[in-house]
């Protein structure tokens, strides 16, 4: 993507350089036809030229155990009793749900190291990353991760490389079930609740469609099998971007930035009303 | 599979059992979850764990680890006393109407004809009664008692929910409310399809396991139709084309049979193959077994197999004993067999009980092994501590490793399970020397020739008069073999004939040159085929398998220009039964070959006569000589109707359908060598039933060598219930001890809800799960060879070694 792509950027109050509007995209992930292949995790890895460590095994399907610097997506396996004696195993795709209204970009001071394009990605430029690990905090879904080998944070793109030359994410490409979909939102959105309602057609009573108001929507979304209760699949319920983030963006900041303002104006007064400060011959001499 | 991957979009259900779709064959699954979003099909998994499977299915039932004939069989039975079969179908179909010979019964547990000593059966009292005019005496409305439909309704009475219960586990209700959906695909507008794999084919009983759901879907009338068949999941992207290529003893290419030591000729032995109908107008398609050996014989020894030699039949081995992979470990074992070239396969990982495989290894005097990567088996002498204790000194096997290319550094063609043969381009030199498998097996070939030529030897004409027609006899090419598999005519094919008109001169009826179809081969030695099913994929028009024509004009999911699908570009095995007796299409969503009035017609290739008129009854299932399907198999070496047997390490220690009789405990045809019986465990001292399996992440002792795939699964480990778990005070993640009574293995827990222990015949049956993939050589975390526990015995027909079912105790490690 290019700089006039951008619609928001994190750390600057300049207004962004994007120009451009193109469609909003998005990934749809239908979680009744995901069988937990990991074909994604692996087509993440080879697209992005990312190798985690060989890890061990700790009691679970989860390889890796978690999301990591160099694995940016993940299947998390839940066994849950849904109902009496009703045993489902479900399996949740993990990884950035590129928030419309981001939580890491907003918490984020390193200007530029996040960037919002206009169709939806939220995307790290880790040249501009300074690793303070705000944007770990800011993010309610606890994806963003910070590398100990050059400290700074990473996360899935979306394939933004990808996605700009007209291509769909590489875990899209390669899910060999049909169980991730992309395209624009809107018709991913359309999708998903046609899905939604097919699946409550076969039994499935809570189906519905994860795209949390609370973040002004995704651009990752879900067709969950127990959509009321996404916490089955250790989603939140109603997520929002956090009071404190909020708070340093939304009040905070402008008044610290007013207060900057005023001590600068203070001091060119002074310089007005009083003159420059003079320094005296024997304290140069000192210097 | 009988049908094809993409068919199974077009099924009402689907059901898995004996295999874990989901977990081993990704990507086919897409087309189950096709079926389920368009056709609205459902998802039936049975299976002793709640798989990946499991995890999208509309329905879960568990199962015992070999016990699935006793699920089956009582399906068998509630189709039967519910009258959920397909009538229609049943009669004309299938050999329910034919009358059985009088000697034959089943008697606690064996079946007549039952040898003790050989634990083998003479079969002389199965199989049909004959008439006078050499056909089957059959009885149309399947009330005699001897009939097969009768003899298989009184077999399954035994079949019971409640026995189904008592023997598999598998709740009542569950059980029922599973046999009711299959039920309902008997009816002629319903079909369902069952996909399995390993799960079924890893036990003594593995061909009857699947016979029995053969039967199931014959009554249901779902075999040719679309949607439905009994489809085997391969496990590698060629190991179809290596069992059409019948790289093993039993057979010749294309499922020939192989002469034995009774064969005292040609003649003898084209007789006993060659088939004959069994009922009035049947095609017996294996009368053309002469002609499809012959060219075979052509192919191979070229102007040396000619009629004054009986066609070089003397060249061919003749078997006398079954030369499987595990009798051939037997001879090593016994230090009969000095040699061992192993290409491609890994079978100190790959067969069962590691201690007796790496003994037989280390008896041989050299071994050679070619392989991409570095294997078990080309390690097994070094010592890797507890995962391969072995003491080099002591071994004195010379290993001889040849570098091979992987399937991307070489050109050829992929058989997939769907029968379809698809060509691909080499994509990248091989690094340093690997060199194509062919290239390898050549040069060998050409080496030993010139010795042969050189100094003559024990009977050299089958090495030196070999048909070797290679530009580059030291690395034949891919076309070439396709071309040789193909086949061709040697000279410009005359009109045979005609005896009608005898005065009629001969035309040329196919000039010299590739052939388009196996119908064109001739026993007189004019045509040279390696493959009779491959005959055609080289055609006149070129190579049929690099087709890439994605069109499926039908929307059945036919695409019959794409590669090319043995036999005959046939998409769909059977598929004369797509209609029915009058040639109408079963139901009106899926029609896909009917009969016009003149000829079958459809959307694949008929599997018929095309000009067979349906009131000739001419029966669906050609390579019968019956023509019709056997729901009473004389061709089993375990019986005609399958039997639940418990594996040769039971749990219950008996067989609760025959209580009394301590030789229908576990299946009486089953091999099983001297030493072998004293190494295995008993339920007092190993209580756990125990299986093995793969998981998605890895591809058998391959891909612990790849990064990608070590991430995403990067150590062995242990699955059990957390019932067990409680009951044994284990923790998730901490290492446990799982020993057999041949070995042991060490790896971390996995304490999981998606096993539980099982109410059979009055105990709580556990199981433990045992996942392959882990060794001493790749970049994964290493680990215990899985096999170190299993047993070594196989399947009585196949002699697929009993990797889903054995006895294990499991303790802290």
């Amino acid at each position: 993507m290019q700089s006039l792509d951008v619609k928001a950027r994190s750390g600057s109050t300049a207004p962004a350089p994007g120009v451009r509007t193109i469609p909003e995209v998005a990934k749809l992930i239908d979680e009744s036809k995901c069988i937990g292949c990991k074909a994604c995790q692996v087509a993440c890895m080879n697209w992005n030229d990312l190798r985690d460590e060989v890890g061990t095994n700790i009691g679970v399907y989860d390889n890796p155990a978690d999301l990591t610097p160099s694995s940016w997506t993940l299947m998390r396996f839940f066994e849950v009793e849904t109902e009496k004696d009703k045993l489902e195993w479900l399996i949740r795709k993990d990884g950035c749900l590129h928030c419309a209204d981001p939580g890491c970009l907003k918490a984020c001071p390193a200007p530029g190291a996040i960037v919002k394009y206009s169709n939806g990605i939220v995307d790290f430029v880790s040249e501009n990353c300074i690793g303070c690990g705000y944007c770990v905090t800011g993010c309610p879904f606890n994806v963003p991760r910070i590398s100990k080998a050059d400290n700074k944070a990473y996360k899935c793109s979306l394939c933004s490389d990808r996605v700009a030359v007209g291509q769909a994410p590489a875990c899209v490409k390669t899910c060999p079930t049909g169980a991730i979909s992309f395209g624009s939102k809107e018709d991913m959105s359309i999708y998903a609740e046609k899905r939604a309602g097919e699946l409550r057609e076969r039994g499935h009573k809570g189906a519905g469609v994860y795209d949390p108001k609370g973040v002004g929507g995704t651009h990752v979304m879900y067709v969950l099998k127990h959509a009321d209760r996404p916490e089955l699949v250790g989603l939140p319920k109603d997520p929002s971007v956090s009071t404190m983030v909020t708070l340093w963006k939304g009040v905070i900041k402008p008044i610290a930035t007013a207060l900057m303002g005023a001590a600068a104006f203070a001091g060119f007064l002074h310089y007005v009303m009083v003159g420059p400060k003079e320094v005296k011959e024997d304290e140069k001499e000192d210097a | 599979m009988t049908n094809n991957w993409v068919d199974i979009k077009n099924t009402d259900l689907v059901l898995i059992m004996g295999g874990n779709a989901a977990e081993a064959h990704p990507c086919g699954f897409k087309w189950v979850t096709e079926a389920m979003q368009q056709r609205k099909a459902k998802l039936i998994v049975v299976d002793p764990r709640f798989t990946r499977s499991a995890a999208v299915a509309d329905t879960y039932a568990p199962v015992r680890v070999g016990a699935d004939i006793a699920f089956l069989g009582g399906v068998i039975n509630y189709l039967l006393a519910n009258n959920k079969f397909h009538e229609e179908y049943v009669k004309a179909y299938t050999d329910a109407t034919f009358l059985t010979k009088e000697g034959f019964n089943f008697d606690n547990g064996v079946f007549s004809g039952y040898d003790d000593a050989k634990r083998t059966y003479n079969r002389a009292t199965w199989g049909y009664q004959l008439g006078e005019d050499g056909f089957v005496k059959v009885d149309d409305a399947m009330q005699d008692a001897r009939c097969v439909f009768q003899q298989m309704k009184k077999h399954y009475s035994r079949y019971t929910p409640e026995l189904v219960e008592q023997v598999a586990g598998t709740p009542k209700d569950a059980f029922l409310k599973i046999a009711q959906q299959i039920g309902e695909t008997s009816a002629p507008n319903k079909v369902m399809t069952i996909l399995y794999a390993l799960g079924w084919t890893q036990h003594t009983v593995g061909s009857q396991n699947i016979r029995t759901m053969a039967m199931i879907q014959l009554l249901l009338g779902n075999m040719g139709r679309p949607g439905g068949g009994v489809n085997a999941l391969r496990g590698h992207a060629n190991v179809q084309g290596i069992t059409d290529m019948c790289a093993y003893s039993d057979t010749l290419p294309g499922y020939l049979g192989a002469p034995l030591d009774g064969d005292v000729d040609r003649a003898a032995y084209l007789k006993r193959l060659t088939g004959k109908p069994l009922r009035p107008n049947q095609m017996a398609f294996t009368q053309n077994f002469p002609k499809w050996h012959t060219s075979l014989m052509k192919a191979w020894w070229g102007d040396a197999a000619n009629k004054d030699n009986d066609f070089a039949f003397e060249y061919l081995p003749k078997k006398d004993a079954a030369y499987d992979i595990l009798h051939m470990f037997e001879l090593m074992h016994q230090g009969k067999m000095h040699g061992f070239v192993c290409q491609g396969f890994n079978p100190l990982a790959a067969l069962p009980n590691k201690k007796k495989l790496s003994a037989a290894l280390a008896k041989l005097k050299f071994l050679v092994v070619a392989d991409p990567l570095e294997t078990e088996t080309s390690e097994f002498w070094k010592n890797f501590g507890p995962l391969n204790d072995v003491d080099p000194k002591t071994i004195q096997t010379e290993v001889f490793r040849l570098p091979t290319t992987t399937f991307a550094e070489e050109s050829g063609s992929f058989t997939n399970s769907s029968r379809v043969l698809q060509w691909k381009e080499k994509a990248a030199d091989a690094p340093g020397e690997g060199k194509a498998d062919s290239e390898i097996m050549a040069r060998i070939f050409v080496k030993m020739r010139e010795m042969y030529r050189k100094d003559g030897g024990k009977a050299p004409e089958p090495i030196v008069n070999l048909s070797w027609p290679y530009q580059v006899a030291e690395a034949p090419s891919p076309a070439e073999i396709l071309r040789e598999y193909s086949g061709r005519a040697l000279v410009d094919l005359m009109t045979l004939p005609n005896p009608k008109d005898p005065t009629a001169k001969p035309t040329v009826a196919v000039p010299a040159g590739q052939l388009s179809s196996f119908a064109q081969l001739r026993d007189d030695g004019t045509t040279a085929c390696g493959n009779w099913l491959y005959c055609g994929s080289w055609s006149p028009a070129g190579n049929l398998t690099a087709r890439r024509d994605n069109s499926d004009p039908s929307g059945l999911g036919v695409y019959p220009n794409w590669g090319y699908s043995w036999p005959a570009n046939r998409r769909i095995l059977y598929n004369r039964a797509a209609a029915d007796t009058k040639g109408n299409h079963w139901d009106a969503t899926r029609k896909y070959l009917s009969w016009n009035g003149k000829t079958w017609s459809g959307v694949d290739v008929p599997d018929m006569r095309p000009t067979a008129a349906p009131e000739e009854n001419v029966g669906p299932f050609i390579m019968n000589p019956e023509g019709v399907a056997r729901l009473h198999a004389i061709g089993m070496a375990d019986g005609p109707f399958p039997e639940h047997y418990e594996p040769f390490e039971t749990p219950l220690g008996v067989n609760p359908l025959h209580p009394n009789n301590p030789k229908a405990v576990s299946n009486p045809a089953a091999r099983v060598y001297k030493g072998d019986m004293e190494t295995f465990g008993k339920a007092a001292e190993f209580p756990y039933a125990a299986t093995t399996y793969r998981l998605t992440e890895h591809h058998h002792f391959w891909t612990k060598h790849a990064h990608s795939n070590a991430v995403t699964q990067p150590a062995p480990f242990i699955e059990i219930g957390d019932d067990l778990a409680k009951e044994k005070g284990f923790k998730n993640g901490q290492m446990v001890k799982v020993r057999s009574n041949r070995g042991e293995v060490r790896a971390a827990l996995v304490v999981t809800k998606r096993m539980k222990g099982l109410k059979v015949n009055g105990k709580t049956v556990h199981t433990v799960g045992i996942p392959i993939h882990w060794g001493f050589k790749g970049v994964t975390q290493n680990g215990y060879l899985a096999n170190a526990l299993t047993p070594y015995v196989g399947d009585a027909n196949s002699q697929t070694p009993e990797f889903k079912a054995f006895l294990v105790n499991i303790e802290k490690a």
